[in-house]
């Protein structure tokens, strides 16, 4: 990249070319070709292919997940999708080491009251925790009326606050089943 | 206005392939570096911070960085800072004709007609395919390092974990599926095109010729076209569409390729080496086949 | 976004990505379109070979600037100053499109005479009362109309606005005047109301030079009217602001002055930030509304009965008749069989609203020991929301914490490692939070629909299972719900009977049992209630009971029990109109691309121009027809003439384009739907270093919701400690809170360290060198980063005076092999009045050289405990004993 990396204007040479892939059909100069490259090609080629959508931005851009056995092998644009036309920004190009990301989590943590460390926890025994303190808190917050004595049949005792990268069936469910137990602060990120 | 198809390469003829990089429509984002490196498997390389860097933080392409986006938003200079007085002396004019001076590129090997790297190799890791790209065979390298002074752009470089060359490969693995490389295909605003290099070159004369039209005086090919291919490395098979003086992108203005006139011819015991030293990497890529 | 709402009917973006290749200019103002939506700036850069001017205003030098035909640097909060100030010149220059305005929107309408404007009371519009800061809007409705007036303080956080904009207003027999002379007509107001925003005011406001100003205001006008068209993308550059609702009104001002709404190129493109943001909003988890942009109920006296809150919400005229049908089928679809008429349909049951509870209270409550416990999916707030400091300070005051992940998020760990916990302000044995991070599936890992940011309804097949213990939200609020309804399956009291009515019997799928997501469409979709059969659309739905529909306004994307949503044809791009693409997804309402597309024909149903063609009159079939579904019905003649007495949709004419407007009218002055004034105007940002030049006794939005407590103590205004102005943005290499990018390797070495761009004069004044350490402080915190000297940001000359600008990413926390100062630990909580985003786009500081001395947030250390405040009011009264049904 120097200048000093330039070299003399004089040089030419005779393009002596290995001659690979394709072309050792024809029988010439195989000896300079590996195994590897003989049989390059595509890691995705054959692979069973699922549509879906890039989970970052609103852009939306369709994506095309190749899997084998159930594994995760690439994630690409969508060539079809009128929005990316197979393109992708750096994020959705990321997109699978954001699934295989190190650190990934794949069991429940848990931290007591006062702990200084993670304890792990099966997703059932969680789950039942979990619902154990939704009830309480229902309870606990609960008010039929407020101050003024005007029916409001709420709870303030739980919140949540979700993304907007749910789907949107996801955010159907949270809303109809908080909203049942009374609970009114249910928020997202569109206010944020 | 049709959508883009993946580009079939018929092998049977096949051609030379090449990149044409447009800078004038390149936006920086870096989508080509990271769909390099999720194709290729390429890790995180580290960064830091740099004095400088504009949005630049992976600094120059490398064994794990096979694209690079450069940013260069210091003037012509070379290096510094347009000089604003402090306080409500403000030159307005002076800051906005810096930022006017603002480029993104996306580098890349340059796929050489004269390739000095290949012509530099020992063991015959580096070859010229049927696309006419230069390819380095990993699991023929054995890490001699003679490639990377060879390279006249500074393409090459040796990985740290295993001392094996590592480059570009202008997806060599995807074209022989008939899938376009996966920079190219990333591009959000196809700055970076792929396909057979002789039409990639009226293509990007024409963009030349349309750009002046427009008042782009300055526009014109480095590495392709008129004049420029016999001072670098006999024409570049990856070339770029330029608005601004060789050097702030980065790339010499002339570069030849060395002469090397005693070529080390492909020992058996060489490529030997080669392979035991890419052993691990080489399971790696022992992915998938059935190729139609 | 109830910018857009209260002009033109519906809050969603008007057209549709793809669409902007046909804009002949294109104004990206509030957004850096190319760094945070790269993807859909392909569309901007089409646009742009084919000629376009493409036009960038922005505070910050970027790299949508820089692809830009033309740049313009912009003081971060002043935007509707320069808007006016180009609608000022739109209207002086008579080049507004006379036809559309006359037309279609409301100018000829004539107001009340005792409306006053800010330009006559120093800032303030009529109606306002300083005690509870909040206006009596009827004064601002239509001459001889009645107004649609929600003066009560109560409703002042309400998201809901923004779709029934008009809500019990009457507009039979306002008088118009189509001269547009009248001294009361909407046009005349509008022109006398931004009269005073000439160039040489947005040059001493805004910082722009009246060349600029004026380069831009002919590039518009050039390109606008039958044979062109200007469109204009902004994102959260506009929303996060005190006055943030304005700003878009004003762009929608002026794209209506234009007649540049319905068509295509033209527009409004809102960018969001997040995939499913949009359907979030959609199927809301807002505290405020139900699916479909419905009203939560609001508690008041004497109770409220369905008939009530119909009246309330609904009204006669234009396509909000038809709330009850929807509210029914929503009370239908969630009560099933024990939803009848007469109990109401279960609406009794519902919860009900008393005041503001959105994020901000609810943490600030949180922190007062209100709430026991907190949902968080998705969601980091502890980097990710405004005065970040005070969010995990309110996290360590819950009883307990649900959060769900990918990874170990900031929020999850706030009990180790947050600044509060560096300086021994808290400390982690005394913190009792208890804390179950669940693992999360990934969106390749679960099956469902994202809408984006074009209202367009995607399908996502699973393509794997989620690793280990990591399952999707859908499962995890199935279990949730067996669990819960189990527990109340037995009870008799009456604060039990939605939750023990609640339909649930979604079918499990699968060895983890997933519900049956299809199962859940469907109900969304809406379905005959006899038959179970998909309804096509929400025209198929009852107000009697006979349909169930979850939401409304996705009535369709499962017609005939097909998922719409799941369409992947592209179409032939190539042909007349295949840029829309009608079998690619499906959007809300009915598959429309581009709403009001009404507008893109002229009042007698013809394309305005060949080149400009979208959707038209076919005389011959009776019919409107063209390349998009009609955003009309579809059989009504361009001739039809509305009765007075016309009810719903029989209210609307042939040439009134805006259905969803009591008067078919866009709105250019907003008589109802907002706020904080039927016209925008231009107000400081809540922290400015500046006085309001236009109105120096006010400063601000005086509607904006402040929170005014110790922990969020406000930058006086003016205050010479903090003479900065601060802007944040997004890196195109990091993703919101950096939960979704600071652990994905080949994202974080992109952009590792959080940095501050400054300019060099800046820099220069107080000894920061580029790449060497700088921190930001303001009265919440410090923060401390790389400095980016740089003249890509620029300080500018205001009014005679210099002031510097500095730029802040925010995606960094303190986790993760990539940590960094959190931007959000400066900001203070603060409120627009309509949707009480907060103002993180334009706020004070100072700046100095160095490392900060002391954990982040130590400022603030003790505040809280000394002094907190009491209760809200709406806290549970002990006295009324539970009931029974």
């Amino acid at each position: 990249m120097t200048p000093e990396a330039s070299r003399p204007a004089s040089f030419e040479r005779l393009r002596r070319l290995p001659i690979v892939g394709r072309a050792l059909d024809w029988g010439m100069g195989g000896s300079a070709v590996s195994r590897r490259t003989r049989e390059a090609g595509a890691r995705i080629a054959g692979l069973k292919v699922t549509e879906s959508v890039c989970p970052y931005c609103a852009v939306g851009c369709g994506q095309l997940v190749y899997t084998r056995d159930g594994e995760l092998v690439e994630i690409e644009g969508n060539p079809r999708s009128p929005i990316n036309q197979g393109t992708l920004c750096p994020k959705g190009a990321a997109s699978r080491q954001l699934v295989q990301q190190p650190g990934r989590l794949t069991k429940v943590r848990y931290r007591r009251p006062g702990g200084a460390e993670w304890e792990e926890l099966e997703l059932e025994q969680a789950m039942d925790m979990i619902a154990q303190r939704v009830i309480e808190a229902r309870e606990n917050g609960w008010q039929d009326r407020d101050r003024r004595g005007w029916r409001v049949d709420r709870t303030l005792g739980f919140a949540h606050l979700g993304g907007a990268t749910l789907d949107n069936e996801e955010n159907y469910l949270i809303k109809k089943l908080f909203t049942a137990l009374g609970a009114i602060q249910i928020e997202n990120q569109a206010r944020i | 206005m049709s959508a883009p198809t993946e580009i079939a390469i018929h092998h049977v003829d096949a051609g030379r392939m090449g990149f044409f990089t447009d800078t004038t429509v390149c936006i920086g984002c870096k989508a080509c570096e990271v769909a390099c490196k999720q194709w290729n498997d390429l890790p995180a390389d580290g960064s830091q911070f740099t004095r400088g860097g504009s949005y630049d933080h992976t600094g120059e392409l490398s064994a794990a960085t096979w694209r690079h986006v450069r940013f260069v938003e210091i003037a012509e200079n070379g290096g510094h800072l347009p000089q604003l007085p402090a306080g409500n002396e403000v030159d307005v004019d002076a800051a906005v004709a810096a930022m006017e001076n603002w480029v993104f590129m996306s580098d890349v090997c340059k796929h050489c007609t004269n390739a000095g790297c290949l012509d530099a190799c020992p063991t015959g890791a580096l070859i010229r395919t049927e696309f006419d790209t230069v390819v380095l065979q990993p699991d023929v390298c054995n890490g001699c390092g003679y490639c990377v002074p060879a390279c006249p752009f500074g393409v090459v470089d040796r990985d740290p974990r295993d001392g094996r060359a590592a480059k570009c490969t202008l997806c060599y693995d995807r074209l022989q599926d008939g899938l376009e490389p996966a920079c190219a295909k990333a591009c959000p605003t196809d700055s970076i095109q792929f396909g057979p290099y002789e039409e990639l070159v009226r293509t990007a004369e024409r963009r030349v010729s349309e750009l002046r039209r427009r008042g782009i005086e300055g526009a014109y090919l480095y590495g392709a076209g008129d004049a420029t291919g016999e001072q670098l490395a006999g024409g570049l098979g990856a070339f770029f569409l330029l608005t601004e003086p060789p050097e702030r992108y980065g790339l010499p203005a002339r570069a030849e390729s060395p002469v090397q006139e005693n070529v080390v011819p492909a020992t058996a015991a060489a490529v030997a080496a080669g392979v035991l030293a890419a052993a691990g990497a080489t399971a790696a890529f022992a992915l998938a086949r059935g190729r139609r | 976004m109830p910018g857009l709402g209260a002009t033109f009917g519906r809050g969603g973006a008007t057209g549709f990505q793809q669409d902007l290749q046909h804009a002949d200019c294109i104004l990206i103002e509030g957004s850096s379109m190319a760094e945070a939506h790269p993807v859909g700036f392909r569309w901007v850069m089409k646009a742009k070979e084919r000629g376009a001017k493409v036009i960038h205003v922005d505070p910050r030098f970027g790299r949508t600037s820089q692809l830009a035909d033309k740049y313009v640097p912009i003081r971060a909060g002043s935007d509707i100053a320069f808007l006016g100030g180009l609608i000022r010149h739109v209207i002086e220059t008579e080049g507004y499109f006379r036809d559309y305005v006359v037309n279609y929107t409301n100018a000829p309408t004539i107001l009340r005479e005792d409306f006053q404007d800010t330009e006559d009371l120093g800032g303030l519009f009529s109606g306002f009362d300083p005690e509870t800061a909040t206006y009596d809007t009827s004064t601002w409705s239509y001459a001889e109309g009645r107004g649609g007036g929600e003066g009560d303080a109560q409703t002042h956080t309400s998201m809901a606005y923004e779709e029934r904009t008009g809500a019990g207003m009457d507009v039979s027999g306002v008088p118009r005047d189509d001269t547009l002379r009248h001294p009361r007509c909407v046009f005349q107001v509008l022109r006398r109301h931004f009269s005073r925003y000439t160039p040489e005011t947005v040059e001493r406001i805004c910082g722009i030079s009246r060349e600029d100003f004026l380069e831009v205001a002919d590039a518009l006008v050039a390109n606008s009217g039958r044979e062109r068209t200007t469109a204009f993308c902004y994102a959260v550059g506009w929303t996060q602001h005190t006055a943030g609702v304005q700003i878009i009104r004003t762009a929608a001002i002026l794209q209506l002055l234009l007649g540049n709404v319905g068509r295509p190129g033209g527009g409004i493109m809102a960018l969001r930030g997040h995939a499913s943001i949009q359907g979030s909003t959609d199927i809301p988890t807002l505290f405020d509304i139900l699916p479909g942009y419905l009203q939560m109920p609001r508690a008041n006296e004497d109770g409220q009965t369905l008939a009530d809150y119909v009246e309330e919400s609904g009204r006669d005229r234009g396509w909000w008749a038809f709330y009850e049908t929807y509210v029914v089928s929503l009370l239908k679809a969630w009560f099933g069989d024990a939803a009848t008429k007469r109990n109401d349909f279960g609406f009794g049951h519902l919860p009900k609203l008393t005041g503001n509870h959105s994020h901000f209270s609810t943490m600030l409550r949180a922190l007062d020991g209100g709430v026991e416990g907190l949902f968080l999916m998705g969601q980091n707030p502890a980097v990710g929301s405004q005065h970040a400091g005070l969010q995990r300070r309110a996290l360590a005051s819950l009883k307990w914490l649900v959060v769900r992940d990918l990874n170990e998020i900031e929020s999850a760990t706030f009990w180790r490692d947050s600044p509060e916990v560096e300086s021994g302000e808290l400390r982690t044995q005394d913190v009792q939070t208890e804390v179950f991070l669940m693992p999360a599936a990934s969106h390749v890992e679960k099956a469902g629909t994202f809408t984006n940011t074009q209202r367009l309804l995607q399908w996502r097949d699973q393509a794997l299972e989620p690793p280990g213990d990591a399952r999707s939200e859908l499962w995890f609020m199935h279990h949730l719900a067996k669990r819960v309804r189990a527990h109340y399956a037995n009870s008799r009291r009456r604060r039990d009977w939605p939750i023990r009515k609640l339909t649930w019997d979604y079918p499990e799928v699968g060895e983890t049992g997933e519900p049956d997501v299809e199962a859940v469409a469907k109900e969304i979709n809406g379905y005959d209630v006899a038959t179970g059969e998909h309804v096509p659309a929400f025209t198929a739905l009852k107000s009697d009971g006979s349909t169930a529909c979850g939401c409304w306004i996705y009535s369709g994307y499962f017609k005939d029990g097909v998922n719409q949503a799941r369409r992947r044809d592209p179409g032939d791009l190539d042909a007349p109109g295949g840029w829309v693409s009608p079998e690619w997804g499906w959007a809300w309402p009915v598959n429309r691309r581009i709403l009001y597309n009404r507008a893109s024909a002229d009042p007698d149903g013809r394309p305005w121009s060949e080149r400009k063609r979208y959707v038209w009159w076919d005389e011959e079939a009776g019919a409107w027809t063209g390349y998009d579904v009609p955003d009309f019905p579809v059989d009504k003649r361009p001739d039809y003439t509305a009765p007075p007495d016309g009810l719903a949709m029989d209210a609307i004419s042939g040439d009134d384009p805006f259905i969803m407007m009591p008067d078919g009218r866009g709105w250019l002055f907003a008589p109802s739907g907002l706020l904080d004034g039927p016209l925008p105007t231009h107000y400081e940002p809540f922290e400015s270093p500046l006085e309001n030049l236009l109105y120096p006794d006010l400063h601000m939005n005086p509607a904006a919701v402040k929170w005014q407590r110790p922990e969020n103590p406000y930058n006086p205004t003016g205050d010479p400690r903090y003479p900065v102005v601060a802007t944040s943005f997004r890196l195109t290499e990091h993703h919101t809170a950096g939960a979704m990018s600071r652990n994905v390797p080949w994202l974080a070495e992109l952009q590792p360290e959080m940095f501050a761009e400054v300019d060099p004069a800046l820099a220069a004044d107080r000894g920061i060198e580029d790449g060497g350490w700088m921190v930001i402080e303001t009265e919440r915190g410090e923060v401390e980063a790389r400095a980016r000297v740089t003249p890509r940001i620029r300080p500018l000359r205001l009014d005679g005076r210099v002031v510097h600008q500095v730029a802040l990413p925010w995606h960094w926390g303190y986790t993760g092999d990539y940590p960094g100062d959190t931007t959000n630990d400066l900001g203070a909580l603060s409120g627009d009045p309509n949707v009480n985003i907060q103002e993180s786009k334009a706020f004070s500081c100072n700046v100095r050289a160095g490392r900060r001395a002391r954990p982040a947030t130590a400022r603030l250390s003790g505040v809280r405990l000394d002094q907190r405040i009491g209760p809200a009011d709406d806290d549970p009264p002990a006295e009324y004993p539970s009931e029974i049904t």
